[in-house]
């Protein structure tokens, strides 16, 4: 179980984690979803002990990360955003060592390493050194590094980043397995689909904020009106806005202008169906579409219309 | 009760926590151990073939000066081995790999693993200074005054030159990033063996009276004052007091400092 309170970091004047409330129940696959810079791995870092909060409380697993750091530490295992095993060590005692700095006794040290490896398919490195690894394996060690003391709760920020499409593909693998176990994992992604494929709960985050926090189904269903489609125009947008709205179909739209791009956003219950209405509306105003995006209902057009931003 | 047996438990799991820690940079250093003695004691006795054998046997030096010169290129070899142990991978760990990491995440206070650096710094220096005792002596040859007799006050002095210099790689490992670690050697670690009274005694600066009180600030000048007291007490070399005082001293001072700037690396 985890409980966030409040939970706020400031460096400086910058707050990269803005009062975020929320808890995550015991066996949840949880999943932070936000860009770069949203304050995910500032979050992961308090929940983790490795940074301190500026004002609210983090309890894991009943320990405050404040006043009980050691025993928070005992009961989470952390999957770092970048592998960072101990290069002096080959692979086989890198787990081992990290078992004994848990008080674990060498010998339960040794065949838990030897069953992790081979869970993780990396058995016939045990004895490798670990640059000699691909990141994918220097990925798997990771996790079986954060699992040999058996914790309650595992920590991974942004696991998959740097992996190539097939080894992300196992990772997910190794995550529902881990999952299925009935241990909470709480992970951090920027990755639409990995959040919505993998986790039972979402939370999105934006600039340190929690925006929305939910299944990733019900996150779905709350983003609005269906299909979004973006014209992106020569000119302002504002002139079609008023034929735009009583296209049949169009449940709402909005003209935006950034950055010298002009763009329409409509989100409409049928679909593409619209588009051609769209188009006609267009040139009669006079106004040349350099380019169509459509996206049907998901985590994305939830994110812009929370956030009026893409996610990456 | 139970809060007592809790916390028995819990002194009782630290303590092998913290042997781990020592376990894993014993291991480390064990293996790296030509490297680092040709890292650490290469120079120190570099200076022994040249000071001790060749400019003696030219007739530029007498040959009481071996006496002098011995205790400061062990006092050297001590420091500078203990200061580049603890300090030469916490730059790095700090600076780009984050491999302390893993250890960062064991459930243990920040103040125990600093400790931990600390004693492994601690045995390092030792092994180096055992290492270039006895060759400096066979390359030397025999040495007016030297004595053994006083073994117990000659570990009391090699752990607490040790123990300074190891806390002072702490501090320095901790502030200092990898671009300047170069730079930080040859400004602030070469002046410091040179005026460290490692190669002359301290009570003969008297003929640069400034330069007596201003090395007084350097902390090798105590460790190779020391070492002169037990090793050649015959000659001239500051009171043993004096100069368990300064290093107790210094190491309080480094140790605040270092513990502090430790912890800010080590939160993120």
């Amino acid at each position: 179980m985890i409980q966030l309170k409040g939970l706020t970091k400031r460096y400086g004047t910058f707050t990269a984690v803005d009062a975020i409330n929320l808890e995550v129940p015991h066996g949840q696959l949880f999943g932070f979803l936000g860009p770069n810079g949203a304050g995910k791995t500032t979050t992961i870092g308090i929940c983790t002990t490795r940074v301190l909060p500026t004002s609210g409380t983090a309890i894991i697993e009943g320990a405050d990360v404040r006043t009980q750091s050691t025993l928070v530490r005992q009961r989470i295992g952390v999957v770092p955003q970048r592998p960072n095993p101990d290069s002096s060590l080959n692979v086989r005692e890198n787990l081992v060592f990290h078992a004994a700095y848990f008080g674990i006794a060498r010998s339960i040290a040794n065949s838990r390493a030897r069953a992790l490896l081979e869970k993780l398919g990396i058995a016939e490195r045990s004895e490798a050194k670990v640059m000699q690894l691909s990141g994918g394996q220097q990925q798997r060690l990771m996790i079986a590094r954060a699992l040999i003391h058996e914790p309650r709760v595992i920590f991974l920020d942004e696991p998959t980043v740097g992996l190539d499409p097939q080894a992300r593909l196992d990772l997910w693998t190794i995550l529902r397995d881990l999952h299925s176990q009935g241990r909470t994992i709480v992970m951090t992604t920027h990755h639409m689909e990995e959040a919505d494929k993998l986790c039972d709960r979402l939370a999105i985050v934006d600039q340190g904020k929690l925006l929305a926090i939910d299944t990733p189904e019900a996150l779905k269903a709350r983003a609005p009106g269906g299909t979004m489609i973006e014209l992106v125009l020569d000119g302002s947008g504002e002139v079609l806005m008023r034929d735009i709205r009583a296209v049949p179909g169009v449940s709402s739209a909005e003209a935006k202008s950034e950055h010298g791009s002009n763009s329409v956003r409509v989100y409409s219950d049928r679909g593409g169906e619209v588009i051609a209405a769209l188009v006609t509306i267009a040139t009669a105003h006079a106004r040349a579409i350099r380019d169509i995006h459509l996206a049907p209902p998901s985590l994305e057009t939830l994110f812009i219309s929370l956030t009026g931003r893409q996610l990456t | 009760m139970t809060a007592i047996v809790t916390d028995v438990a819990q002194r009782a799991t630290a303590g092998r926590i913290f042997l781990a820690l020592l376990r894993r940079d014993i291991n480390v250093a064990r293996r790296e151990l030509p490297y680092f003695l040709l890292r650490t004691t290469l120079q120190p006795l570099l200076f022994i073939v040249v000071f001790g054998l060749l400019l003696p046997r030219m007739g530029y030096v007498g040959s009481a000066y071996k006496a002098a010169l011995l205790p400061g290129v062990l006092a050297v070899s001590l420091a500078f081995s203990s200061v580049q142990s603890v300090a030469l991978p916490m730059v790095a760990d700090f600076g780009w790999t984050r491999e302390i990491e893993d250890r960062l995440l064991a459930p243990i206070s920040i103040e125990l693993i600093a400790l931990e650096k600390i004693v492994a710094g601690v045995l390092q220096g030792l092994i180096a200074a055992l290492f270039v005792l006895p060759i400096a002596r066979l390359i030397m040859g025999p040495i007016d005054g030297l004595t053994a007799t006083h073994f117990a006050l000659v570990l009391f002095i090699v752990l607490l030159g040790a123990t300074a210099f190891s806390v002072l790689g702490l501090l320095m490992g901790s502030l200092v990033s990898p671009q300047q670690i170069g730079l930080m050697f040859s400004v602030i670690v070469a002046p410091m063996i040179f005026f460290g009274c490692a190669y002359y005694p301290w009570q003969n600066l008297s003929v640069f009276p400034f330069m007596k009180y201003a090395v007084l600030i350097n902390p090798l000048v105590y460790v190779a004052e020391g070492m002169r007291g037990v090793l050649t007490p015959g000659m001239p070399h500051m009171d043993l007091r004096a100069v368990s005082a300064a290093l107790i001293i210094i190491i309080a001072i480094f140790w605040t400092l270092g513990m502090r700037s430790f912890s800010k690396r080590a939160m993120g």
